[in-house]
Formats: structure tokens, sequence, C-alpha cells
């Protein structure tokens, strides 16, 4: 279980990117985190796991709080959050096996890490893992070989290899095609279910993560303005999160991409048959 | 319906007369350079610098070829050289460019100006002083051709590696760091692959650099095929310098050869 408390991040330009922001998240439970661009969505993201140092306020994961602790130890708590990024952030140049590894670097010492050689363990879990995102076969390639959707599930692979207790998710489908969006969404609800496992994800698509988040938390300008169920996310709540905008617009887009993927899939079906 | 201007302009008419100004100040300084540069010339000796030129030039061919197989040794002294000297500017350089990167130095205040003061000072003395130096201070022979080559290489690939240092991708640095990655391990994962590439470059890049500058370091007393080229101006034996010439154009062109395979290879 995660718990922020007034977690306020204030820039040293002196924009107040977070303020007094609380909020929990129980075990299992997938969160959208959505909001205009600039609304602290990244920023509160990073804070969890100290990417980025919060100005005040607490961090607390089962019961352990994460807001100031020393480098040593932030380092072994990191190794309890799993983290997925935008645009991959995998290390392009090393293979898919080695980037999957890197997810363990938090239990093994320097000199295992720098010879490549991991405990059996942890090489049967990376392998565990790529077989169930489908990757197997790409174990051996360099991650800059592979397609963006591919990217995103050594991304995921790779922060599952930590064993984490909590998955920070941010823009995991900005840079992926509507399709390939909904398969990675669909392949992180369905590990958070099989493991139990608490995420939050930062997310822009409003139709997207109303069709796969249990609860949405509507950002703006760094405050919570809205915490509750997707069905609850009417035109007056989207209206107070991003400003006066057409929502029936977006929604529509949003029926049409779904449309489109039922074809998708039904086409996909039928070479398979 | 509004009425939209007719006219553009590139720039306005104050950038205009500043552009102006600045070609008409290039003239005068080239007017006033060619004025110092010519103050000191003995005309004559120009004027019959073609035949200088033709006569030297005539002393010069054929090549002495006989003169080849004792070039073989300084030749081989020239390349090691060339080759120690690189190995030892990297294994200084490397330290020195993650202490100056302004992303990995473990002190921005006061260890990543020394870094660079080291890079500066190194890039600022050319090999063949650094050579004059350390013969002054070795006594001559190809140690003091190979640290020379050394020295002048911290500052070139220090500062190479140093700006492929800084611009690593920062994402995939986050990336690992957010996995609970010690700065160690996050050097090792995220840093040193994305460099790799640039690192091999710049290293190849200054070796080729370095076997055209051994060739010289021979003219201070630092061994290989300088020695030998002076030896022959001395004597004033030309044949055998151009002999010499061409070995080193050979060289040359090889270890190009050498470093464009080696870098298209890499990249």
């Amino acid at each position: 279980m995660l718990e922020l408390a007034a977690l306020t991040k204030t820039y040293k330009t002196g924009d107040k990117a977070l303020s007094d922001v609380s909020l929990t998240v129980p075990k299992g439970q997938v969160v959208g985190l959505i909001g205009p661009s600039g609304a602290g969505k990244s920023t509160l993201i990073r804070c969890i796991n100290r990417l980025v140092e919060p100005s005040s306020g607490k961090i607390i994961l089962s019961g352990r709080e994460l807001s100031g602790l020393g480098p040593r130890t932030l380092r072994r708590e990191r190794r309890r959050i799993g983290m997925i990024f935008q645009e991959y952030a995998l290390v392009e140049r090393l293979t898919v096996m080695e980037n999957v590894l890197s997810g363990r670097l938090g239990y093994v010492s320097f000199w295992q890490s720098f010879t490549r050689r991991f405990p059996a363990g942890d090489i049967e879990r990376a392998y565990r893992l790529l077989d169930r995102v489908g990757l197997m076969e790409h174990a051996d390639k360099r991650a800059d070989a592979l397609s963006g959707g591919q990217r995103q599930r050594v991304g995921i692979a790779r922060a599952l290899s930590q064993e984490p207790e909590l998955l920070l998710v941010d823009e995991p489908t900005a840079s992926l095609d509507p399709k390939t969006s909904r398969q990675i969404m669909r392949l992180l609800i369905e590990i958070c279910a099989e493991r139990g496992l608490p995420a939050i994800v930062n997310i822009h698509d409003v139709p997207l993560a109303q069709q796969f988040m249990q609860r949405i938390i509507g950002l703006r300008a760094g405050s919570v303005v809205f915490d509750g169920p997707p069905e609850d996310l009417t035109e007056t709540v989207l209206t107070t999160i991003y400003g006066a905008e057409d929502w029936t617009a977006m929604r529509k887009d949003g029926e049409a991409d779904q449309v489109a993927e039922a074809e998708a899939v039904a086409s996909l079906a039928m070479i398979s048959a | 319906m509004t009425d939209f201007p007719h006219t553009w302009a590139h720039r306005s008419p104050r950038a205009r007369l500043a552009l102006w100004f600045g070609w008409l100040c290039l003239v005068a300084l080239f007017v006033y350079c060619w004025q110092v540069m010519t103050a000191n010339t003995i005309w004559m000796f120009i004027w019959d610098a073609p035949r200088q030129a033709a006569d030297i030039g005539n002393r010069m061919f054929p090549p002495r070829l006989s003169y080849l197989p004792e070039l073989m040794k300084p030749l081989w002294d020239t390349l090691n050289m060339a080759t120690l000297g690189t190995l030892l500017g990297v294994i200084l350089a490397v330290p020195v460019a993650f202490l100056a990167a302004r992303n990995t130095s473990p002190s921005v205040l006061i260890l990543r100006p020394i870094a660079l003061f080291i890079i500066v000072a190194s890039r600022s003395i050319n090999s063949l002083i650094w050579a004059l130096l350390l013969v002054a201070i070795l006594g001559p022979g190809l140690l003091a051709g190979i640290i020379a080559i050394g020295l002048r290489s911290i500052g070139f690939i220090g500062k190479l590696l140093y700006e492929a240092i800084e611009e690593t991708d920062i994402r995939q640095i986050e990336a690992v760091t957010a996995t609970g990655a010690s700065p160690t391990q996050v050097l090792n994962y995220a840093i040193v692959p994305q460099i790799m590439p640039a690192f091999w470059g710049i290293t190849v890049f200054r070796w080729d650099i370095n076997i055209r500058e051994s060739a010289i370091l021979g003219l201070v007393g630092a061994g290989g095929l300088g020695l030998k080229l002076q030896a022959s101006l001395n004597t004033l034996a030309w044949p055998q310098v151009t002999m010499i010439l061409l070995v080193i154009l050979a060289t040359v062109v090889l270890s190009e050869w050498v470093s464009a395979k080696v870098r298209g290879a890499i990249i």
C-alpha cells in the first residue's frame, strides 16, 4: 500500500509543481493519473521514488517511509518500486536480456553486474518475464533493434524483474499507435491483476484511462481536483481538470479507435485461425 | 478586407547596416594583415622562388629506394610510439573526462575545474613542444616521444569524451537509477554503453593523428622516422628525404584507412 501525505514540490525556479497532494493506493489497485501538460503528473510519479526530491510531505510504501532516507537506504527501497517510462528509456545499446537483468542491479554486487554474472534465480526470472511479455526469441537482440511496442514490453519486464511492490508508469503509450497502446495497457492491467500489484499510471489519453483504470485521479496545477471511479468522469469534471473543450469530439475519437481496434483484433483472429 | 504589407525584408535596416560594417572591418583587417605580412619580405627571393623550388625538386627526384630497408626500424618505432602514446593518453584521459563531465563529476566546484584545466593545458601545448621538454628531461629516445604523444592526447580525448558523456540520454540513466542501482552500476549500465561508439571513434581518430605527429617528433630527438628525416636534411640528402616523406605518406594513408574502417564498424 502506498500513502502520500501532503506531498509538495517547488522547483528552484519557484514553479510549484505539486501542492499538498495526499492519496492512498491500496494493494492491487491501478490508478490513472490524468491532467493537462504541466499539471505535475510526471513530478508526482518521480517524487515517489525520489528521482525528483519532494520539497515536503511524506511517502510511505507498505509502512516504510521513503522521504528523508539517505542514498544507500534509498537505493534499497527503490528496488521495491518498478518504473515504466514514456519512450521506454531502455539502454539502447545493451541487449534485451541485459536490460531486463538491469532490474536486478539493486540486488547484486558491482562486480557481479560488471561481469554480467547474475544469480541463476535472476536469469530464470528474466527468461520467465520475457516469455510472459512474448519476447523470448528476442532475448539476445540489442534493444534498439526492436519496435516501439516490443521495447515497451522490455520496459515492463525490466520493472517486473525487480519484484516490485508498486509500479510507477509514466505515459506508457505516449509514443505508440492506438492499437499497440491498447495491447500494452491490457498487458499492464493483466500483470497487475496477476500479482496484486498496485500501480500509478500517468496517462493523457482520457478514453484510454476510462477504459482500463479502476480509479482516476485528476491533477490540475499540482493539486488533486478529482478522485473517483472512471464512471464519475463527467464532462463537468473533465472541464475542471482540463478547462473548457468539446469533450464529445474526443469521445467520438475514442469510439472510432475502439471500432478500429475491434476490426484489427477480428482480422488478427482470422489470420491466426 | 484587411490590407497586408506588400514588402518583407529578411533583415531589419539596422541589421543590414551592421552586416555591411562587419564586412568593411573584415576587408580593412585583410589589408592591414597583408601589409604586416609583406613588410619584411625580400621580394627578390620571392621572384626567385620558382627557380629554387624547381632546383630542390630536381635534387629530390628520384627518391632513393635503396634507403627503404634502413627505414623499416624507425617506421616500426614510429608506429609503436603512436600506439603506446595513444594508449597512455586513453588511460589518463578517461578518468579526467568523467571528472570533467558535468553529469558524472563527483564535485562540480573543485574537481571539474581541475579536470578542465588538465584538458586545456594538454591541448594548448603541441606535441612537438611536449617532446622538446621531455627530451630535455628524459634524454633523447622513444620514451620521451611516447610520453609526449600521451600527454598531448589527454586533452583531445578528454575533451571529446567528456562532451560525449554530457550528451548521454538522461532518460536511460534515470531508468537504471530507478531500479536501485548504485552510482558505479549506473555508470556501467547506463552511461558506458551510450559513450562506447564515441569512445572508440575518438581513440582511433587520435591514433591516426598520433601516427602523423610521431613521424616528425624525431626532429627534436624523440626517435622514429623524424630522426632519419633530420639526419637526411642535415646532410642535404634530398632523395632520402623524398623516400622518408613517401613512407610517411603511405603510413598515414594506411592508418586513415584503418581508422575509417574501425569507425564505420562501430557506428
